[in-house]
């Protein structure tokens, strides 16, 4: 397909490889974040890893929506369909997420909870439209690449007088995800996370646009390349960031100029600043209390909001005391470190959200990457017959 | 999540809708969040949106900025690049 197939070109990924290995110093280390899960997802399915040199390390971030959204935040939409008899509609992501009483959404719907699953908020509005007598919640997560649409949602659902739809609201932002994680002490103090730069999200970078990322270079001093979600993209990025340390620059650059601009989706923005404000603070599973790095829905459109709708409150839920995914998520430890990775927890079963969605970093490395980890034995040699 | 597909837009209709293409699927979408977008255009289709459009000539310039990457390349692969 036009602007996938060309940028997953193998001859020139080993090329690449072949430049970022001849360009990387081979006395000194360099460790980038990949914030995003859509980065993580594609380094692991296409092996980018066995193409970067050792001395080349990435570190998973935190920006998979389904991995950093609280069990709380679950339990609230899981109450909204089992207590309160609403429809409740979300993206399938979220479906599997493990939450409070060893139930999901998904366990939920098995309990007699209407619970469904939708392509996009245009879809919950028409299961609203179709249950007048209902009330049809929209639960909604994602990071600004998913925002406007739910902002479309709940103006259109206001235009239209749709008064049995509401939200409840889960939307993040990344660059306070960002900001929290180059704050954090493993960052900072302890230089446990040695994070040299950031290859900067792909879609979230179309609505919001480049310029939100130049205060981490500035203030940070850490360079930032946004990148395209293709092996191609994301090879080219590290060797933008290889280039940016050596020269010792920490600037924003942007490979994914075939659709980010410095501005961003002005119209998108223009809607979700309608529509939602900044919450003070905000729970991410693996970070804590992260502040102004979610999003409320103004109190223009407070009929549309479940959270004042339904007066619910969220109390915290600690996470599974044997999952690591809060260490995962902060760059401090791998999912090969947890002890429950690949043996307990796996895909079918997952028991931390770093293992539900495909993009989160246990699902990425138990599906693509885990063999990798297991050291090649030669087979001795069986029979005068065997093939190779 | 953010997982978002390039599909060429094939016709537009009412209400801010249009019809995509993306490899013979054809599906109706939101245009409502993109301005001025036209039927020939690949845009970015995300939960059902376009959120945004690619620059032909900015896909061009990168692809372009990779195969002088092979030129480079010191230690040339053993398959010729296309």
């Amino acid at each position: 397909m036009k602007y996938i197939d060309e940028f997953r070109d193998g001859d020139l990924a080993r090329q690449i490889g072949a430049r970022i290995a001849a360009e990387a110093h081979p006395d000194r280390r360099y460790s980038f974040m990949e914030f995003c899960g859509g980065h993580t997802h594609a380094i692991s399915r296409y092996g980018v890893l066995e193409l970067l040199p050792p001395n080349v390390r990435m570190i998973h971030g935190p920006g998979c929506p389904v991995c950093v959204l609280p069990i709380g935040r679950i339990d609230l939409a899981i109450r909204l369909a089992l207590e309160r008899g609403a429809i409740v509609c979300t993206y399938g992501d979220t479906m599997r997420v493990p939450a409070s009483d060893s139930l999901s959404l998904i366990k939920a719907k098995a309990r007699g909870g209407d619970i469904r699953m939708v392509y996009s908020a245009a879809d919950a509005m028409a299961i609203a439209r179709a249950n007048p007598q209902r009330e049809v919640v929209f639960f909604a997560i994602g990071f600004e690449t998913t925002t406007p649409p739910t902002a479309l949602a709940i103006r259109n659902a206001a235009r239209e007088g749709l008064s049995n739809f509401s939200v409840l609201c889960c939307h993040v932002l990344t660059p306070s995800a960002i900001t929290h994680i180059l704050e954090s002490p493993e960052v900072r103090q302890l230089g446990t996370v040695p994070i040299d730069g950031f290859i900067g999200p792909a879609h979230v970078s179309i609505v919001i646009g480049s310029a939100p990322y130049d205060h981490f270079a500035e203030e940070y001093r850490k360079p930032v390349v946004i990148a395209g979600f293709e092996p191609l993209d994301v090879m080219q990025a590290i060797l933008m960031l290889v280039r940016q340390v050596n020269e010792g620059r920490a600037h924003v650059e942007n490979e994914f100029t075939r659709a980010v601009t410095p501005e961003g989706n002005l119209k998108a923005q223009a809607l979700v600043s309608e529509v939602f404000e900044l919450r003070p603070s905000f729970e991410w599973r693996g970070l804590g209390e992260v502040p102004y790095s979610a999003l409320k829905i103004r109190e223009a459109f407070a009929a549309f909001d479940a959270e004042r709708r339904f007066d619910l409150s969220y109390t915290p839920v600690a996470d599974n005391k044997a999952c690591e995914c809060g260490a995962i998520l902060r760059g401090v430890k791998k999912p090969t470190d947890c002890k429950i990775f690949g043996t307990v927890c796996t895909p079918e079963n997952p028991v931390g959200s770093c293992m539900v969605s495909s993009e989160g970093a246990c699902a990425a490395h138990y599906t693509y990457g885990r063999f990798r980890d297991i050291p090649i034995v030669a087979a001795a040699p069986a029979t005068e017959e065997a093939t190779p | 999540m953010c997982l978002a597909i390039p599909a060429l837009l094939v016709e537009l209709r009412p209400h801010d809708q249009a019809v995509v293409n993306l490899g013979g699927i054809r599906k109706e979408i939101s245009i409502a969040l993109v301005e001025g977008v036209q039927v020939g255009d690949y845009v970015i289709v995300h939960v059902g949106h376009a959120i945004g459009v690619i620059d032909p000539e900015e896909a061009e310039r990168t692809l372009a900025l990779f195969a002088e990457m092979a030129q480079l390349a010191p230690n040339p692969a053993p398959v010729e690049p296309a």
